[in-house]
């Protein structure tokens, strides 16, 4: 019998109309776990390289993480992976809600879709029943709207959906997945619209075992109050109506400008009165205690729900206040469209009929004030109208298109994708790294297990220290102890804590973890639900599988440089790894570009940022290596030159 | 008119369907209850609560199996709350075939709420224990029942009456001495 997860996989061939139900090999779950573990696997297997992301080869994956669906609290996250339009690279994205956990109690760990439908379809999987039925009476319809009729149309409330809505349809590159109020962004969306698969709708009344019940029950109810009770997880945003952070320090407009003095607690009282007069309520996702998502209901609009940074994106790039993120969230969210590269995407062509390299002839009835501008943009983009059919590329693609100069609007994004929109003084070493090298192609995907900032005094510190139960080593506590100025923290202690920022990511992507209970929440303090110190525990107690904390943490690894093999087969590599040049005021390329080969050292990468054979094969990756040197990526002779000591040895206390 | 009283606890679980964020925690937690062995599988399909929930609407109401019914009933109720219209047989808690709530998905039998009595008896049902959202509490009365000495003598009479004209005097007899002895009330 198969624990935790189910050990089937379904295969979709939306060309050749064919469903199979094929079963997994056990030995990939020791190896990668599940969600985005196994998902690097298949994509490194199965789409070679030169495989276009709109080639009906592509794959588009939907993955259960490995503990969805188990008692553990908060294990609900669907991993969705494919090869985006955008960046050329593994797209890697996620959405909570409760499609996931219903996937496996059908019966499945995964939906593999290949080729492409020849109009619109949907999937309907009921536990051993799967069809690929019409969708077109769906065409054009919103994200929840979808969801909606899907529901009527099958007669059952229980059916968990995801679907696309218009920006998916018409393959705008910011489109996103949506199930439920949330969604998965980040280039996912482009290619179920180009696979003209409109939704997935799941239900399964299956039986779902665990290795080791009695075990298991204890720790997911000892977690279940932990997360309930205290403040040590879940979106504060949703609750702390004090948003001066995002405000005051974050760039608006296209990601351009800092209003340091622009919280107020008159401004704070009047927002606070916008949210609470209409919002419906807050709500959670499968098996977890917190209500992350604040669901609003804005007077002539869809009724939408949010969480985090999400609800600052469209009024900070148009210089505008929340009312009208609360008037146009619901829109955008109904089209499908995501709301951290989408407003900058806007913003951005704002800019550019400012500075005259657009004109009025491209923006044709386009009204004068921001709000107007960013309805008018956003129903260009979504119907690939006009100047919205190059914009609906995204912003580096987009510039590139439009020339004349555009490329120096482009100065917000890495790997061509849009980064959050931080502009800040001094260098900060983990950070530079981490958007450096990610490949999740967000911050907010990497980072969270180490603090972002030095506390002021020992004492401070020391408190923090007591309470944190997330480092996996000391080493770490005496890290932060010592850390007094943001830019002076030895290289050796950056390279680790970018390690443990990303080992938590590809745990929590892997195993269905919502970083709010986990990866994110590590760098506030005491009270975290999840980390390297009981993850192996509850991983062993459902799966029955053998796993501590070092077995863990080369899991991780494993799984790290596999993705890192996937996107260099596609032709990443160091000179991609460029965080936007005005992130930060002060740079020093030479600091830089050493720190950066110092990390490729330690992650056992060469000088171009590709796997050496030796990391590959301590990692049982040889068959990527072979791989690697076949295509002429790698040269049988490449050797890892002395810098930090590396992430080499099988334990972390190394 | 001999009359005695004795006291009945009824057990309790309040929801405050507000506060329902739709988690469905207690779905699992139910199903894992009942599972056999305990705690070995999760499957929401198999528990005696269910979260009636449509977020399109904003509706929430978790619903405890109540009893079985054979067929649906004739009718409909709706209802509507503070200007919200809630789904029809949201507040229901029968397994009826007009749903497959309360409806073991692999037998067909149906499923009803047991409020969790085991032994050792749990503090509160498991559907309360994890819902940390607070929609669910628990509480256990005590209930005074009057009991009329007479009344209750001149039923059992009643009974073994019907049973003698229909079985005959030995049948009776003879079933009540093959009785095994009950514990003394």
């Amino acid at each position: 019998m198969k624990y935790a997860e189910t050990g089937f996989s379904l295969e979709i061939d939306l060309s050749l109309g064919r469903i199979e139900k094929v079963e997994s090999d056990p030995r990939d779950t020791e190896l990668y776990l599940g969600g985005q573990g196994i998902a690097a696997k298949i994509l490194f297997e199965r789409v070679p390289p030169e495989v276009d992301p709109f080639s009906p080869d592509n794959l588009l994956i939907f993955s259960a993480g490995l503990l969805n669906g188990t008692p553990a609290p908060g294990a609900n996250r669907t991993v969705v992976n494919t090869f985006s339009p955008q960046t050329n690279l593994m797209s890697h994205s996620l959405f909570g809600g409760f499609f996931g956990p219903e996937l496996k109690f059908a019966g499945y760990d995964r939906i593999i879709i290949r080729g492409k439908a020849t109009d619109l379809v949907y999937l309907y999987i009921h536990n051993d029943q799967v069809e690929i039925r019409d969708a077109t009476h769906l065409r054009g319809k919103g994200t929840t709207e979808t969801q909606d009729l899907l529901k009527q149309e099958l007669k059952d409330q229980r059916v968990q959906v995801a679907a696309i809505g218009l920006a998916g349809e018409n393959r705008v590159y910011m489109a996103s997945i949506d199930h439920n109020h949330a969604s998965a962004s980040r280039g996912v969306g482009v290619i179920m619209g180009d696979k003209r698969l409109k939704a997935i709708a799941v239900r399964g009344t299956r039986d779902l075992h665990v290795a080791r019940p009695a075990e298991l029950f204890e720790l997911a109810q000892a977690l279940h109050k932990k997360i309930g009770e205290g403040d040590g997880n879940g979106d504060w945003m949703a609750v702390d109506e004090d948003d001066s952070f995002h405000h005051n320090h974050f760039a608006w407009g296209n990601a351009r400008t800092r209003r340091k003095g622009f919280w107020s607690d008159e401004l704070q009282q009047r927002w606070t009165n916008w949210k609470y007069d209409h919002m419906d309520r807050q709500t959670g996702c499968y098996n977890c205690p917190k209500k992350c998502r604040n669901v609003i209901k804005w007077p002539g609009r869809p009724r939408f729900g949010y969480k985090c940074f999400g609800k600052d994106t469209y009024h900070m790039a148009a210089f505008l206040e929340l009312d009208f993120t609360y008037e146009i969230l619901g829109v955008a969210q109904e089209y499908g469209l995501d709301s951290y590269s989408t407003p900058q995407v806007i913003a951005f062509a704002l800019e550019l009929l400012e500075a005259g390299i657009l004109t009025d002839r491209d923006f044709p009835e386009m009204p004068a004030d921001s709000r107007g501008r960013f309805f008018y943009l956003l129903e260009k983009i979504v119907r690939r109208e006009g100047i919205g059919d190059i914009l609906a590329n995204s912003v580096s693609h987009a510039a590139k298109q439009i020339g004349n100069g555009a490329e120096a609007y482009d100065h917000n994004t890495t790997k061509k994708f849009e980064q959050l929109p931080i502009k800040l003084g001094k260098l900060n070493p983990a950070y530079f790294l981490m958007i450096a090298t990610g490949e999740k192609m967000s911050i907010t995907q990497i980072e969270g297990s180490f603090p972002q900032d030095p506390l002021p005094t020992r004492e401070q510190r020391e408190a923090f220290v007591d309470k944190w139960e997330a480092p996996p080593d000391e080493k770490f506590k005496q890290y932060f102890l010592e850390w007094e100025k943001r830019d002076d923290i030895s290289d050796q202690a950056t390279c680790e804590i970018v390690d443990w920022n990303e080992a938590m990511h590809y745990i929590d992507d892997s195993t269905g973890l919502c970083g709010f209970v986990s990866s994110f929440r590590g760098q506030f303090g005491g009270g975290v639900a999840y980390h390297m110190n009981n993850i192996p525990q509850i991983v062993s107690c459902a799966t029955g599988m053998e796993m501590d904390k070092e077995r863990l943490w080369k899991t991780f690894q494993r799984i790290r440089t596999l993705v890192r093999a996937v996107n260099v087969r596609r032709g990443l590599r160091r000179k991609d790894e460029r965080p936007p040049e005005d992130h930060w005021a002060v740079r020093d390329e030479k600091y830089e570009q050493e720190l950066l080969s110092k990390y490729y050292d330690f992650k056992g990468w060469n000088s171009e940022g590709i796997p050496t054979r030796r990391a590959l094969e301590r990692l049982d990756l040889a068959y990527v290596a072979d791989d690697l040197e076949r295509d002429g990526i790698l040269t049988a002779d490449e050797t890892v030159r002395a810098g930090v000591p590396s992430a080499e040895s099988d334990s972390i206390q190394g | 008119m001999k009359t005695g009283s004795s006291a009945r606890t009824v057990k309790e679980i309040k929801a405050e369907i507000d506060k329902c964020t739709g988690c469905r925690a207690c779905e699992m937690a139910c199903s894992a209850f009942h599972a056999q062995p305990r705690y070995s599988s999760v499957n929401p399909s198999r528990s005696r609560i269910r979260v009636v929930a449509d977020e399109i609407n904003d509706e929430y109401v978790p619903v405890r199996a109540g009893n079985f019914t054979r067929s649906e009933c004739s009718g409909r109720h709706t209802y509507e709350i503070d200007g919200k219209a809630y789904s029809e047989c949201s507040f229901c808690r029968a397994s009826c075939p007009s749903r497959d709530y309360f409806i073991e998905p692999d037998s067909g039998l149906p499923l009803k709420c047991d409020m969790c009595e085991s032994v050792p008896p749990l503090l509160e049902p498991m559907c309360v224990a994890v819902c940390q959202p607070g929609c669910l509490t628990y509480e256990e009365r005590q209930v005074a029942t009057q009991v009329n000495e007479q009344e209750t003598q001149e039923a059992v009479e009643r009974g073994l009456e019907s049973l003698v004209n229909k079985y005959g005097i030995k049948a009776v007899i003879g079933s009540l001495n093959r009785t095994p002895k009950s514990p003394q009330r």
